[in-house]
């Protein structure tokens, strides 16, 4: 293992994490709800009368962030670089994959580890050592 | 007011999440290749959004809006194939669902097209699992 330390952003990283975990907290404290993308956006795929719209009104936080973000942060626009067949076989696995774990990198990885849940554990263990398969596969064996 | 909530907490979690660079496949990507030049920072995205919601959790738990308890409880096949097949798509292309989403804000055709594939697959999930529901009731009824 070799450390990009030319890359590494710790002050970044902790602040973005605390915004995040501030997020989850105001979801679960105000409304009750786990902050869990997949789930949220799941509603969005498949609606139900009634349990729309703050799902969608989440989701045009959500989307309003990266412009908000530049201005406060100067956060620079990322670019996605994958191609289009990689982008539809990817999204198809991150959808069906989270909908069969009920739940993504925020809800297992941050909301159930936050509650100790040994569900979560165990699905973060598992799709943290699937990414690390999947970019070791692409870029050392195959690439 | 009911929608004002969610919508903050929305624009917070998008927020940490492009400060952070988990909007960024690249970022997300160096932080998943353990073999190559490994860049740790989303662990430490990982960290900080886990000691707040942690410290939220334990308050949760004395007030009005305590969180019902986890349901299933099993650690299960489903669980496992499906965080696997998740981690497989999140390696993939270096985005989860929540920077997925947060990305349509970037106008850019390439995160519309990777929602669209998600929301793809979430209808096939529950369609594969209403389809395997049917086949236990069956099996059960003969």
């Amino acid at each position: 293992m070799h450390i990009d330390w030319a890359q590494f952003t710790p002050a970044s990283a902790l602040a973005g994490g605390a915004l995040i975990g501030l997020a989850a907290a105001l979801l679960l404290l105000r409304e009750g709800r786990i902050l869990g993308a997949s789930g949220i956006f799941a509603g969005l795929a498949r609606p139900k009368a009634g349990d729309l719209d703050w799902r969608l009104a989440f989701v045009a936080g959500l989307v309003a962030a990266p412009a908000l973000a530049a201005l406060l942060f100067g956060v620079a626009a990322p670019a996605i670089a994958a191609a289009p067949n990689t982008l539809i076989v990817g999204g198809l696995l991150v959808g069906f994959g989270a909908r069969l774990a009920n739940g993504c990198t925020s809800g297992h990885g941050v909301c159930g580890l936050a509650r100790l849940s040994p569900r979560s554990l165990a699905a973060t263990l598992t799709f943290m050592t699937a990414g690390f398969a999947a970019v070791f596969a692409s870029r050392h064996l195959l690439g | 007011m009911k929608r004002i909530v969610p919508f903050v907490s929305g624009l917070l979690f998008g927020l940490g999440l492009c400060l952070a660079g988990m909007t960024d496949p690249h970022k997300v990507l160096a932080f998943l290749d353990l073999a190559g030049n490994w860049d740790p920072s989303l662990a430490l995205v990982m960290g900080g959004a886990w000691a707040v919601a942690f410290v939220a959790f334990r308050c949760a738990g004395r007030g009005p809006f305590a969180p019902a308890p986890a349901t299933p409880k099993t650690i299960d096949g489903r669980l496992l194939g499906g965080a696997a097949i998740f981690g497989l798509g999140w390696g993939l292309v270096g985005l989860c669902p929540g920077p997925a989403l947060a990305d349509l804000g970037l106008l850019d055709g390439r995160a519309l097209l990777f929602a669209l594939a998600m929301a793809s697959g979430v209808r096939a999930a529950d369609f594969a699992l209403a389809e395997a529901r049917t086949a236990r009731l069956t099996a059960e009824d003969g």
